[in-house]
């Protein structure tokens, strides 16, 4: 569980990146904190692994405060996937790369053999095992990034954008691979402005705009809201547009879902040639 | 990294930063020469003083304390460093050995705040066209001003990799000396690789751009010299001459701080 209590953070240069973010995140969940460059999104979920303190208010993590614990011990709890991957490979090959949190958290031999095995299966990089991590593709990278995180088995995952860069094949396995381990009781926070994807993810969204939160609830109802899209100067789904220019119809407009749109326009269909 | 926030420019107007940076890099190297001349902490005391309305001028004191705070930690070093082996060889004993050793530590604070002076109220485009008037091919100016441009970005991305591989249980400050020396790999290599593949982006950029088309190259702005610049140039050359005339005739009786205060 992750409660965030009235917190501001200002950074040395001065700079106010949160201004009073109160959030309270349950085991199992899965949110997206959403807004603009700028809002505070990678501000407030540094704060869950003890990378920044707060400067003002405190962040509990199952309870315990994070000014009282290192971002090492922390790091068990919450595994943090960086937005770019080049900021933390750095071994020859991509199994050292997994190993290394692993020895870290002083894991043993045969158990850091088993855990790497295992991630890279899960991520489909097993035939990369003994290549360079720097002699992958951008999205082979990523997911080296993202096993290494996986790997000691984290009870919260945070991703910092991870659709950035990625092609659409990626982005869909991902948010299989996404749903996946929240089906398996992880918490998962994703960081991102990227609205399709989260649309289809359908999560609970929290949305940021000048360092705030401005809304909080499930995808559908804050991304159809063209108040709240506005205010945090996010563009609704592309699906959810169309529905607000069909309206006029008496279609409904808080459809984000590919499938759910399609059923809504069948049945519209159905309804009208009974009509005729 | 905040040593770094000390040379970082930001762009306000004030006397100091209107000055031609060639005279100012004329009064930091007075000022680096007066320094080294000097181990006696009055002098050195003198030198650091005499900086301050130039700091207070610029309106740039809160950034310049930010450097001076940055250098705590090498000036504690060298003060250490000092007392330690002139206590060994016995070359200064009581209150002359932690003068020296003061001295010593001091005069390295005066080289920080002087070229922190210089890098906070020169912008890097008056700095490369300071050189190209001075005649240093422009190969080599593009060269130093992307250098100097580029420290607060490696700062950054360096602090991103530090939080990175934090978050990967990595600890810096855990076990004995070498193995804190190899915390820094994990650190190290993605700085170093980053920075070489932004330098190949960067040299693409630049040819794309018809980098080197011409030979000779025109400046919108050139720099003239102002009465300002006249009288900071008078001020340092004065400076040099009197810091060389003592150096040369009065050293020996440059007296001790311990002297003059039991008098």
């Amino acid at each position: 569980m992750i409660e965030v209590k009235d917190v501001y953070f200002t950074y040395l240069s001065g700079v106010q990146a949160l201004k009073g973010v109160s959030l309270a995140i349950r085991n199992g969940e899965f949110v997206a904190i959403m807004g603009q460059n700028g809002a505070g999104k990678t501000t407030l979920v540094k704060q869950f692994n003890g990378l920044l303190k707060p400067t003002k208010g405190s962040v509990l993590i199952d309870g315990v405060n994070t000014r009282d614990i290192s971002v090492a011990r922390l790091a068990r709890k919450v595994g943090f996937v960086f937005q770019n991957p080049d900021h933390q490979l750095f071994s020859e090959t991509v199994e050292e790369e997994i190993a290394f949190a692993l020895k870290n958290f002083g894991f043993k031999e045969n158990i850091i053999k088993r855990r790497v095995s295992w991630a890279l299966n899960l991520l489909g990089l097993t035939e990369y095992r003994q290549a360079s991590p720097f002699m992958l593709s951008g999205g082979e990278r990523k997911r080296v990034a993202l096993a290494s995180v996986l790997a000691w088995n984290p009870k919260i995952i945070i991703l910092d954008e991870p659709t950035i860069g990625q092609d659409h094949q990626q982005k869909e396995n991902l948010r299989q691979f996404i749903v996946q381990l929240n089906a398996q009781g992880k918490t998962v926070v994703i960081v991102t402005h990227d609205v399709e994807f989260v649309a289809e993810c359908s999560p609970r969204v929290v949305l940021m705009a000048d360092g705030q939160i401005v809304a909080d609830g499930d995808a559908k109802r804050i991304l159809t809201d063209p108040n709240i899209t506005l205010k945090a100067s996010i563009v609704m789904p592309q699906i959810t547009q169309i529905f607000y220019g069909l309206a006029d119809l008496g279609l409904p407009t808080d459809v984000i879902d590919v499938s759910e749109a399609r059923k809504v326009l069948l049945d519209y269909w159905e309804e009208a040639k009974a009509k005729h | 990294m905040s040593v770094f926030e000390g040379f970082r420019f930001r762009h306000v107007t004030s006397p100091i930063h209107r000055l031609d940076p060639r005279v100012k890099f004329f009064y930091v190297i007075v000022s680096f020469v007066v320094a080294v001349l000097f181990n006696q902490l009055l002098p050195l005391l003198v030198l650091f003083f005499v900086q301050i309305p130039f700091v207070l001028a610029a309106g740039v004191v809160r950034e310049w304390l930010r450097s001076l705070r940055g250098a705590v930690f090498l000036v504690t070093v060298i003060f250490v460093f000092n007392f330690v082996f002139n206590y060994l060889y016995k070359t200064y004993t009581g209150w002359a050995l932690v003068e020296f050793s003061l001295a010593m530590a001091l005069r390295f604070l005066v080289l920080v705040e002087s070229f922190s002076i210089f890098f906070l109220t020169t912008s890097p485009d008056h700095l490369s066209l300071a050189l190209e008037q001075s005649h240093v091919p422009f190969e080599f100016t593009f060269a130093f001003t992307t250098a100097v441009r580029f420290v607060p970005v490696l700062a950054e991305e360096a602090q991103t990799i530090m939080d990175a591989q934090k978050a990967r249980g990595l600890e810096l400050e855990r076990g004995n000396f070498l193995k804190r020396v190899r915390n820094y790999i994990p650190i190290l290599i993605p700085l170093i690789v980053s920075a070489i593949r932004r330098s190949l982006e960067l040299a693409e950029a630049m040819e794309s751009r018809a980098w080197g088309a011409s030979p000779k190259r025109t400046n919108l702005y050139v720099l003239k010299m102002k009465k300002g610049d006249f009288a900071l140039i008078t001020i340092s050359a004065i400076f040099l001459i009197v810091g060389v005339y003592i150096y040369l005739y009065h050293f020996g009786s440059i007296p001790t701080l311990a002297h003059l205060l039991s008098r």
